[in-house]
């Protein structure tokens, strides 16, 4: 049998295998490669990247629910300037694919912090977050909103003519006319889902076990609602999908390409298992030598229904 | 870091709710500091999902030592594993307590389970530093004298020792260590660590203590875990990357 040909493109950017590590569960790459071989990962996503630098939320930032866990970090990052002088060259020396996630509170800072970014030689594309649940400004305002997320496509699409992938929320009712919206302005893909809101309290002092009161939901809990939601992306509209959502092992992984994803993001598993991505590679390759697949990418949209 | 499969030699419950789990990892075991932590998966499971972070209580030989009560489920998991058990074990985490500044008498403060770090630190200093202690819990139940020497005892409830709480009892003995060249090694409830931290700033004790806070990865990636700087407020520090142990000047607890 001919070698098995793992490689997955997304618009006009290929990847070496579909699995990308998500954005804020590897930081800028430094921490988890003690554990991980970044250079065999498809692709790295940054953390947010905002024009200046964010603090965050205060603690608590994060607790666990069943098979799950809320977060509300508050996009704390470094801001663009500090991104390009210290965690560039970092990422220069991986050598893995990295895709920049811009977060922004107005839609000229997307626009700026990717005018900003786009020269970087080590950037082979972006992914831009309209659905932080976790931000007053920014985030959810413009995920919930299909013209904010059609105008900051277009804009954002207007400075880069690197891949643009728009990260898209799943807090709303119908998720594929959001992706739709992307498409027509230009993205190259959507990445589905970012978390979903939620939240929980402590029964004996009845107060919010996080400061921001609620969190975004991500693990394993959340996977189901992920896949119907790529399912009804990959059923309406024509766009490359990177499936995300409670990703622990390579079923999961094929799970998420037959419903429609061309490759997908594991974020939560990092911080159980930060070589997690590696491992499930092993798992796929068996999958499609098991099923005479010779290229992974057959895989996607794969569903008999 | 590592990852690594520990396994258990012995388990044993201390008091109500607190247990000792002693676990063969030999990479381990001979790379932790006193005051650094490990992040311990309980189970293949998703329930719970996120690993459970330890401070490291002991090392002996080939073997690792974690002191904790039983709270939840991850916990209570732990709580009933047995001997050949393999534990999954990420570390060592965190930069553990600073040993090298220069102190001939070593004060130890815990409060309740907090006494967990102090172990490995007295085996560590035994022989080199004069070593008192003083541990506080609400009642006789939370008080776990596991490791510790030279040591007084303080409960809110008066059920053992000096009725009150471990900073009062800590006053009520400043004669014993005042005029010394003294560091502190605190860990304990949150409150504690304020009144401990206004203590040593009062007597101009050198003090650090082991905090913590909830968090998903122990190693930076998850940025779950911030603590305030006392000198900016522009950014946070991380429990598990820049801690568990600071200066008390250092943080605002």
């Amino acid at each position: 049998m001919s070698k098995l040909d793992l490689s997955v493109k997304i618009g006009n950017l290929t990847l070496k295998n579909p699995i990308m590590l998500a954005s804020g569960t590897v930081g800028y790459g430094n921490e988890i490669s003690n554990f991980t071989d970044l250079s065999k990962i498809g692709a790295i996503v940054t953390k947010s990247v905002s024009l200046k630098p964010r603090k965050g939320n205060p603690p608590q930032r994060i607790v666990e629910t069943p098979s799950g866990m809320l977060n509300a970090i508050g996009l704390a990052n470094v801001g663009v300037e500090s991104f390009i002088e210290d965690k560039i060259p970092f990422l220069e020396e991986v050598n893995s694919t990295v895709i920049c996630n811009i977060a922004a509170s107005s839609i000229d800072e997307y626009v700026e912090c990717t005018k900003l970014l786009t020269d970087q030689k080590v950037i082979k594309g972006f992914e831009i977050n309209v659905s932080c649940p976790n931000v007053k400004e920014g985030g959810l305002i413009f995920g919930n909103d299909l013209n904010s997320v059609g105008r900051i496509t277009e804009k954002v699409r207007a400075v880069t003519n690197k891949p643009v992938i728009i990260k898209l929320s799943p807090n709303v009712s119908d998720i594929h006319s959001f992706a739709e919206a992307a498409k027509k302005e230009g993205a190259d893909a959507v990445s589905a889902i970012n978390t979903l809101v939620g939240t929980s309290f402590d029964i004996n002092t009845r107060r919010p076990k996080i400061f921001n009161i609620t969190g975004g939901l991500s693990g394993p809990a959340i996977k189901p609602v992920a896949l119907a939601k790529v399912l009804e992306i990959s059923r309406k509209v024509d766009i490359p999908i990177i499936g995300i959502g409670g990703i622990m092992n390579w079923k999961d992984v094929i799970e998420f390409m037959i419903v429609g994803a061309s490759a997908v993001q594991i974020g939560t598993v990092n911080f159980i298992n930060p070589n997690a991505g590696i491992e499930m590679l092993e798992g796929i390759s068996n999958y499609c030598e098991k099923n005479q697949i010779k290229s992974i990418s057959e895989l996607t949209a794969s569903y008999q229904i | 870091m590592i990852i690594e499969n520990a396994v258990v030699e012995s388990i044993k419950q201390l008091e109500e709710k607190t247990y000792l789990i002693k676990a063969r990892s030999e990479t381990l075991a001979n790379s932790l500091k006193p005051g650094q932590f490990c992040n311990i998966k309980v189970n293949n499971s998703t329930f719970p999902l996120l690993r459970r972070p330890f401070s490291i209580c002991d090392v002996e030989n080939d073997s690792i030592f974690f002191m904790f009560d039983v709270h939840g489920e991850g916990t209570e998991i732990l709580s009933r594993k047995m001997f050949g058990d393999v534990i999954d074990v990420l570390g060592p985490l965190g930069n553990g307590f600073n040993l090298d500044d220069n102190f001939d008498t070593a004060v130890i403060a815990a409060g309740g389970i907090g006494v967990a770090p102090f172990p490995y630190l007295i085996r560590k200093l035994g022989g080199k530093k004069k070593m008192i202690s003083f541990l506080g819990g609400k009642s006789k139940e939370n008080i776990i004298e596991y490791g510790l020497k030279n040591l007084s005892i303080s409960t809110d409830d008066g059920s053992v020792g000096f009725h009150g709480n471990v900073i009062d009892l800590m006053e009520s003995n400043i004669e014993r260590f005042r005029n010394e060249d003294v560091k502190i090694f605190g860990c304990g409830p949150n409150p504690m660590l304020r009144a401990l931290k206004d203590f040593s700033i009062k007597y101009n004790f050198n003090c650090e203590v082991s905090t913590e806070c909830a968090m998903a990865c122990g190693f930076g990636i998850c940025q779950g875990c911030p603590i305030e700087k006392t000198d900016a407020d522009d950014k946070y520090l991380l429990v598990c990357k820049d801690g568990p142990v600071f200066n008390v000047k250092d943080v605002v607890l």
